[in-house]
């Protein structure tokens, strides 16, 4: 399974810009030019820090957001302008999203069994042994159904809300999972039970998922490709391993001299400030001949300087 | 016990928050001390009752009351002290960062107005001299002074943070605690708020730390000792090298051995977790609180295990530590 099959789900240049006020308009680049792949079987992780884009992506691919250009290929078919409620649904059936508070994404009202009979009159009405499915789901992911269902969120522990919405898409038996800082909420001990799971169920079920996290100790733990995001930009992809062992991007080169290691500790005579990397990075696409993307080793792929036009959407935004 | 170079001394602390339901005991006969330039770093997880441990020292409001035991600051019980009597030494001699603090400040005033308006509450004239010695603090956290005359809401969460430390420590506190200050920030600002604490105190700005915090890696970075609680109790206490690469108690075990660390994939080694969650506090008994998830479970465990030292200033609470044996020779 761990061989690279054909992508499931392709990303082409997408881009997403945000407008805000009504007179003078602003224009925000969330997302820009951002290309990847997403394979069965196979754990991606994408990387970045708070207003890098990292869940704009994830809401593109789910379908909650319309890129402003750019194109997404669900089994090589374009579905990047797909509308109406019944091709949506068509699609969830198959990618499915979880995000990072699992107690607001339950009806406080809702006992569980009651979320899962929504499941079945939206997506299976035809299923006709409900109850089996829903307890066998809830047992892949080590739950026992005989105390969970008949219970409220409030009664429910973080990880368990969170293992039930998963749960909730192996039912649907989806092929793409996004989880979108699924255990920033939960406690050291109780987040590797769930980040475990989502591997195991990735192999056994060949599932696609997309984990969106901003700890770069987990996305190592956990992913077979990485993805890091930086101002919209992706600025470095590849193997894990290889992103990991063999940094390239300065902006990936300083988040992992920033993360907290048990084993060595931070040298605190160099002197660490966030706020230059904006200019290193700036002059790292100056300095460069390149264009674009580089592979600079096998699988391994860096983003060398911005395009001419570094925000090519915004001028075809206004033009429309 | 208490020796010059003691800033805080906690003995047998007990602060419970008294409910309808009964009492919920989230700070359980705790006993530590912090010395003039440690970095005491207070690590658990969410409920165990490291937060409680900060605002039982800086404030006991109801529900939370004050049982037994006593939190000497610099000879000071702060468990008698009236209200009066405390404020006079918050900021000056104990002072915090609250969690989310960087949330809390005023979106009308400008943070210049925010920090003459707090200097004048504790009976300090915000003067020319004052606002010098406010700008020079601003280079120490790397910020331009310019951030005075800004908004909280022009600035970016890094940046609001190290606001926050510069005002908590404006005043030279003998000890300032630290409660979940990088919980909110992504990992540069992280390594640089983290750094800056450690950098307060060697440069004396302030005398001592308790740096509380659910991530015991960041802890590991600048902290010189730390307690880690256990469902409102000590499991296990002592220098951080100690803590980190030769754990006695079996939780401080289990919480190394979950942490993810880069060169670890989860196709070379499986971490594990800790099976079930921690108890609920309410009205809880006798008895060691970890032995429901302990795997080193035994019969003594169903009473409360005394406080030892194996080795000095390393403390455990554990009926079978010993028999767990340690990496080095005692």
């Amino acid at each position: 399974m761990n061989e690279k099959n054909e992508a499931i789900l392709e990303a082409e240049r997408l881009t997403k810009i945000f407008s805000s006020g009504i007179i003078n308009k602003d224009y925000t680049v969330a997302v820009n030019n951002a290309s990847f792949a997403l394979y069965p079987g196979r754990v991606t992780s994408l990387v970045g820090e708070s207003g890098s884009g990292k869940t704009t992506i994830g809401r593109l691919i789910l379908k909650l957001i319309d890129p402003t250009s750019g194109t997404i290929f669900y089994r090589g078919e374009d579905i990047t302008n797909i509308q109406g409620r019944n091709s949506k649904k068509d699609y969830y059936r198959q990618v499915q999203g979880v995000f990072q508070d699992p107690f607001s994404s339950f009806n406080p009202l809702f006992k569980i069994n009651r979320v899962f009979e929504m499941l079945f009159r939206e997506f299976k009405p035809e299923a006709n042994n409900k109850k089996e499915l829903i307890c066998q789901s809830l047992e892949e992911v080590n739950l026992n159904p005989g105390r969970i269902l008949d219970k409220y969120p409030h009664q429910l522990s973080g990880g368990q809300l969170q293992r039930l919405l998963i749960a909730r898409a192996l039912l649907l038996d989806v092929e793409i999972l996004v989880a979108d800082e699924i255990i920033s909420m939960l406690d050291a001990s109780t987040r590797m039970g769930v980040l475990n799971l989502l591997v195991d169920i990735c192999r056994d079920k060949g599932l696609a998922i997309l984990f969106i996290t901003h700890d770069l100790n987990l996305g190592y733990y956990l992913s077979d490709d990485t993805l890091i995001l930086h101002e919209g930009n992706l600025v470095e992809r590849g193997a894990t391993t290889r992103v990991y062992e063999n940094p390239y991007h300065p902006y990936t080169q300083m988040l992992f001299e920033s993360v907290p290691d048990i084993e060595e500790k931070w040298d605190r005579s160099r002197e660490f400030i966030p706020e230059q990397i904006t200019e290193v990075v700036e002059e790292f696409y100056q300095n460069n001949q390149e264009e674009g993307y580089k592979e600079v080793e096998k699988n391994h792929y860096v983003l060398m300087s911005l395009p001419d036009n570094s925000s090519p959407g915004v001028t075809e935004y206004f033009q429309v | 016990m208490a020796d010059n170079g003691t800033v805080l001394e906690v003995k047998d602390l007990k602060t419970y928050y008294r409910v309808m339901k009964g009492d919920v005991k989230a700070v359980d006969n705790l006993n530590f001390t912090v010395r003039r330039g440690e970095i005491l770093g207070v690590v658990g997880e969410s409920g165990c009752g490291k937060s409680t441990l900060a605002y039982s020292l800086i404030s006991l409001k109801k529900p939370l009351q004050h049982i037994s035991g006593e939190a000497n600051l610099l000879g000071q019980d702060l468990m008698q002290l009236s209200g009066r009597e405390k404020r006079k030494l918050k900021l000056k001699n104990i002072s915090i960062i609250p969690q989310y603090a960087l949330d809390a400040f005023s979106p009308t005033k400008k943070i210049k107005t925010f920090i003459k308006d707090l200097v004048k509450q504790h009976g300090r004239r915000a003067d020319k001299k004052f606002m010098d010695k406010v700008r020079e603090r601003f280079k120490i956290v790397n910020l331009s002074p310019s951030v005075l005359d800004r908004y909280s809401m022009e600035l970016s969460g890094g940046m609001k943070q190290r606001v926050v430390m510069l005002i908590s420590s404006l005043l030279d506190p003998d000890l300032l605690i630290a409660d979940e200050i990088t919980s909110a920030l992504d990992v540069t600002s992280q390594r640089f708020v983290t750094t800056l604490l450690a950098d307060l105190r060697d440069e004396g700005i302030i005398g001592s730390a308790i740096f509380i915090t659910h991530d015991l890696a960041t802890l590991y970075q600048i902290a010189d000792r730390i307690l880690v609680m256990y469902a409102g109790r000590l499991a296990e206490l002592g220098a951080a090298d100690e803590i980190v690469h030769n754990p006695r108690h079996p939780y401080t075990r289990d919480l190394i051995n979950s942490l993810p660390r880069i060169g670890i994939q989860h196709k070379d080694e499986r971490l594990t977790g800790i099976k079930g969650t921690p108890p609920d506090l309410t009205d809880i008994g006798e008895g060691c609180r970890f032995r429901f998830r302990c795997q080193h479970r035994t019969v003594e465990c169903d009473s409360t295990p005394k406080m030892e030292e194996p080795r000095q200033r390393h403390y455990i609470r554990c009926w079978n530590y010993k028999s767990l044996g340690s990496d080095q020779n005692e």
